[in-house]
């Protein structure tokens, strides 16, 4: 070993890997990603896992700690069975926006594919956690992991307490209700740790201390104070609720006229969770292109430097060219674009146009066009957008008329699909904005909205549904979540889907003629 | 420098309590499933691992969706060929895979299959036949096994080394290595010996001295870098598990198929078969099962046969006892083989008959018999009616005779699934192994 370092500048020349080669490779990497794409991250940490563990950690959606709940059972079996049959091959890796940043390594991976998922991850994916606006807006990295251990135990907890069946009642309903459950305009609750613990701890320290069985004793007159203390406090209760308001479960949570302070404690475990994953949506394309594009340039420049051999190098391009493999429409293997191709594209568009520009990209994107500082350009942009705007601003022509975009309309009533725009001058733009618009939570998500519920008198809840291009709801679903709803809140719920445009209302359910569950 | 950690020593498991809270969940639709297994499965498969496929109904998560051909859209899409502006595709049929929402996709909607294990299918075939603990217990132990020969190997613990093999191999091993034997070094060292008694010695005796003692160091040397017996020469004994051939058990299941025998009373015969199999494969290292059914006439069919085709004809019980007989007499004697008779029949018999049945289970069957079960079964609406045993039918009370001389015949009437254990109560209360007939 010490003559190899002597002679050779590899960082490694076995295809097994050990945990000297891969800090030595770390360093490498480091080094170039420091230096010379001037990346910012959060201290790394990486752990190597087994496949079984990769298998888990699937079906927990990527947490290293999660609560426990029979979905995530579902999910393990479907994979692995999945996996078993090989029809999916697992990821190489997994990274989770903490701080420390902790990636997971596969063990099975040769020391080539463990360095490419290092600059991938380690560097890439990080990089984006640390520096994306949504990012730092709408989760905290710090507390995170800290967070999930307290909702662990806390679930735990009521389990023992309440026993299970209660507890799985809570959270398949809060579950169902997850995509709505996000603020998209308002600023994150910060989440402190320490202070949530502290506040429920204190509420449970003061149930205890002031429990006193002596009470049940006694006579009724004294309980009589109770509903009206409960009336003073529905009042409360309605006067302080803001319509609409789209982040059912934050709504139900707050106002359910049913739930115990248990519960509530449980939906706003769900509800934190589905907010801290809310930006990993937006930013499928931007997230895995910059990890992508970094991996490409990291690992090429330590080919240049003489770092790796030509053999590592193959193993790296031949991985590389298949995770930005992209089927056309017309292929049976496709499944919608591959995100980390758009992303990577995209990406190494941009360096072009920054070094290299055409006449039309100068005319596109005069602002960087030819400015020779693609590294910059692109710190800038990772940095402030998220894939909406991000394809909106930087979709060139050129990469239209490289993949062979085009954009096909769908209207239920019509027997065909129309082709709306192709890769020529009068269809760059549509074929960008559409693109855009396809990636753009607010457009893909339905409108749903909590609209009024009145709490003094049936208490039935009113949501509303703003239908918009006409796209509706499957049917079935939404009578089962309609039916979670009213778990939650314990009375009537109904619901209306109104047209975005018309105001007509297209369909009304309530969950009083839905009845029990079918 | 990064935090390297080495997780892979860390308990696997993480999910194990996921997949315990998504058996419960799914328990109906399993439970339905494996039901069903037992119904159109084999017999002697009944308590294997199973592949269960579960619809995806009962395990739903909805949440609100967008509805995937309503409204308008417009899709972006790579990879464009021919198509211009403004240009018409034809929808494609419903149900082909072309045109689906890739942003809603995910899964897709086919079934999954959940792999349980023996265990977990027993559990629930147990489930609603009320067994108790204890014989569930019984009926899930595996058979035990003896070691026995199979070679040698490696690695081993010191009592089982193999000597001959061991000294085998060194014996080789020395002759390959060319080991210097004790022979050859007295020799040279008796040569040296007289060499050296010389008075004086010639030049040419100087250097076969010096040669000698040379050798003879050599000659140690040697001796001592290859040893006796090396590790590599040990060898030790192998011995693999094998399943102790306890005794050979047959079962007989008698059935009548005549037309008043429809599904239900087949599906619950067949749960009294399955049971009854299942105890005497936990206790038997080899079961045959031979199945016979009868009408006017019995005949021996195989298990498809047995169950699923009718035929039609008179009811005549008494064939069946002597197509048994027959086939004990021709395949299964007595000394080898412990025989298991199960009967099962709505209790219809030609008049007359059932005398013949008891004459022929006195004198000759329940001689050969280590156990006789009997189950009537009748409709739910009959049981009220037959609560005491004293009242039934011909068969029944021709039967009860039969009952009260024999200890190892059991009768009962079922009516639905939980009535069947208490036919085996006796079998199963009874001490391990049955006592052997000389």
């Amino acid at each position: 070993m010490e003559k190899r370092s002597k002679t050779s500048p590899l960082l490694f020349t076995s295809s097994d890997w050990n945990f000297d080669d891969l800090s030595r490779a770390y360093d490498a990497i480091k080094e170039i990603a420091v230096d010379e794409l001037r990346l910012d991250f959060y201290p790394n940490q990486i752990e190597v896992i087994s496949s079984q563990q990769m298998l888990d950690a699937y079906s927990s959606i990527g947490m290293p700690l999660m609560y426990q709940h029979w979905s995530f059972g579902k999910h393990f079996v479907h994979e692995s069975n999945l996996y078993r049959k090989g029809r999916m091959g697992l990821a190489y890796e997994l990274v989770i926006n903490s701080n420390p940043c902790i990636t997971y390594l596969m063990e099975e991976n040769t020391m080539a594919l463990q360095t490419l998922v290092i600059a991938h991850a380690s560097f890439g994916h990080n990089h984006f956690f640390k520096n994306n606006y949504l990012f730092q807006q709408w989760t905290d990295a710090g507390a995170i992991l800290a967070y999930m251990e307290f909702a662990k135990s806390y679930i735990a907890r009521c389990e023992e307490r309440y026993g299970p069946t209660a507890v799985e009642a809570v959270l398949d309903a809060a579950h169902a209700l997850m995509p709505q459950a996000v603020f998209r305009y308002r600023r994150r609750p910060r989440l402190s740790v320490e202070r949530e613990q502290a506040r429920i701890r204190e509420r449970l320290e003061h149930e205890e201390r002031t429990f006193s069985d002596l009470w049940r004793t006694l006579p009724q007159s004294a309980e009589a104070g109770v509903p009206r203390e409960a009336e003073t406090d529905i009042s409360e209760r309605q006067t302080a609720i803001e319509y609409p308001e789209e982040n059912l479960l934050y709504f139900l949570e707050k106002y359910s006229p049913v739930l115990k302070a248990w519960q509530r404690e449980i939906l706003r475990i769900v509800r934190v969770i589905a907010q801290y994953f809310y930006p990993q949506r937006q930013t499928k394309v931007m997230n895995e292109g910059c990890a992508t594009f970094v991996h490409y340039t990291i690992m090429n420049r330590l080919f240049d430097k003489g770092q790796i051999s030509e053999g590592t190098m193959l193993e790296v391009l031949q991985n590389h060219s298949n995770v930005v493999f992209q089927p056309t429409f017309d292929d049976p293997r496709y499944g919608g674009l591959n995100p980390y191709t758009l992303g990577f594209n995209m990406m190494r568009d941009i360096q072009r146009i920054c070094t290299q520009p055409t006449a039309e990209d100068r005319d596109w994107f005069p602002d960087f066009a030819g400015n020779g500082d693609w590294c910059g350009t692109l710190l800038d942009a990772w940095a402030t957008h998220r894939d909406e705007s991000f394809i909106r601003q930087f979709l060139s022509p050129a990469l239209i008329r490289d993949m062979r975009l085009f954009s096909l309309q769908e209207e239920a009533s019509d027997p065909y699909y129309e082709v709306t725009a192709i890769h020529d001058e009068r269809g760059y733009e549509r074929v960008r904005s559409r693109l855009a618009d396809n990636y753009d939570v607010g457009v893909t998500q339905p409108d749903i909205q909590a609209v009024d519920a009145d709490l003094k008198g049936d208490r039935k809840l009113r949501i509303k549904h703003t239908v918009h291009h006409g796209t509706t709801l499957v049917e079935e679903t939404r009578n089962e979540t309609l039916r979670y709803i009213q778990r939650l809140w314990g009375h009537e719920v109904s619901m209306v889907g109104i047209d975005g445009t018309t105001d007509k209302t297209l369909y009304e359910v309530s969950t009083k003629e839905l009845g029990e569950k079918a | 420098m990064p935090n390297f950690i080495d997780r892979r020593l860390n308990p696997k498991d993480k999910s194990l309590g996921n997949r315990q809270r998504f058996l419960r969940r799914a328990r109906d639709e399993l439970k339905r499933a494996i039901n069903e297994r037992v119904r159109s499965g084999k017999i002697d498969t009944a308590d294997q691992d199973q592949l269960i496929p579960i619809p995806r109904k009962g395990i739903g998560e909805p949440t609100f969706q967008r509805a995937p051909h309503s409204g308008r859209r417009e899709e972006v899409l790579p990879g464009n060929k021919t198509f211009g502006t403004g240009d018409r595709i034809p929808r494609p049929a419903a149900g082909s895979g072309k045109g689906s929402d890739p942003s809603s996709s995910g899964d897709g909607e086919d079934d999954f299959q959940f792999a349980l294990s023996r265990e977990e299918v027993l559990d629930l075939f147990f489930e609603d036949l009320e067994l108790p603990d204890l014989v569930k217990l019984n009926l899930k132990e595996v058979v035990t096994f003896r070691p026995r020969r199979a070679g040698f190997t490696m690695s081993g613990n010191p009592t089982s080394i193999s000597v001959g093999r061991t000294m085998f191999n060194s014996f080789g091993r020395r002759i390959a290595l060319r080991r210097p034997k004790q022979s050859e070094i007295d020799a040279a060292a008796a040569e040296l010996l007289k060499l050296e008694g010389e008075r004086r010695p010639s030049a040419a005796t100087q250097q076969r001295i010096a040669a000698l003692r040379e050798e003879i160091a050599m000659l140690a040397r040697r001796r001592k870098l290859i040893p006796y017996i090396d590790p590599l020469d040990i060898r030790f004994n192998r011995f693999e598990p094998q399943p102790v051939p306890n005794a050979n058990a047959v079962m007989f299941c008698l059935m009548d198929v005549s037309g008043s025998m429809g599904e239900r009373e087949k599906d619950l015969a067949k749960r009294f078969f399955v049971l009854l199999h299942l105890f005497l494969k936990r206790r038997y290292a080899k079961t045959d099962i031979v199945f016979i059914r009868h009408t006017h006439e019995a005949s021996e069919v195989d298990e498809d046969t047995f169950f699923y085709s009718t035929q039609s004809g008179g009811t005549v019980v008494s064939t069946a006892l002597e197509e048994m007989l027959r086939v004990v007499r021709e395949r299964y004697p007595a000394k080898e083989w412990n025989i298991y008779a199960a009967q099962a029949s709505d209790g219809d018999n030609i008049p007359n008959d059932s005398e013949r049945c008891v004459s022929i289970l006195d004198k000759t069957l329940m001689r050969l018999c280590q156990y006789y079960a009997y189950v009537e079964i009748i409709d739910e609406r009959e049981s009220e009616m037959f609560r005491h045993a004293d009242n039934g039918t011909s068969l029944w009370n021709a039967y009860r005779e039969v009952s009260a001389e024999w200890p190892n015949f059991e009768m009962t009437r079922i009516a639905k699934p939980s009535d069947i254990y208490p036919v085996f109560h006796e079998l199963f209360a009874k001490a391990p192994a049955p006592a052997k007939r000389g």
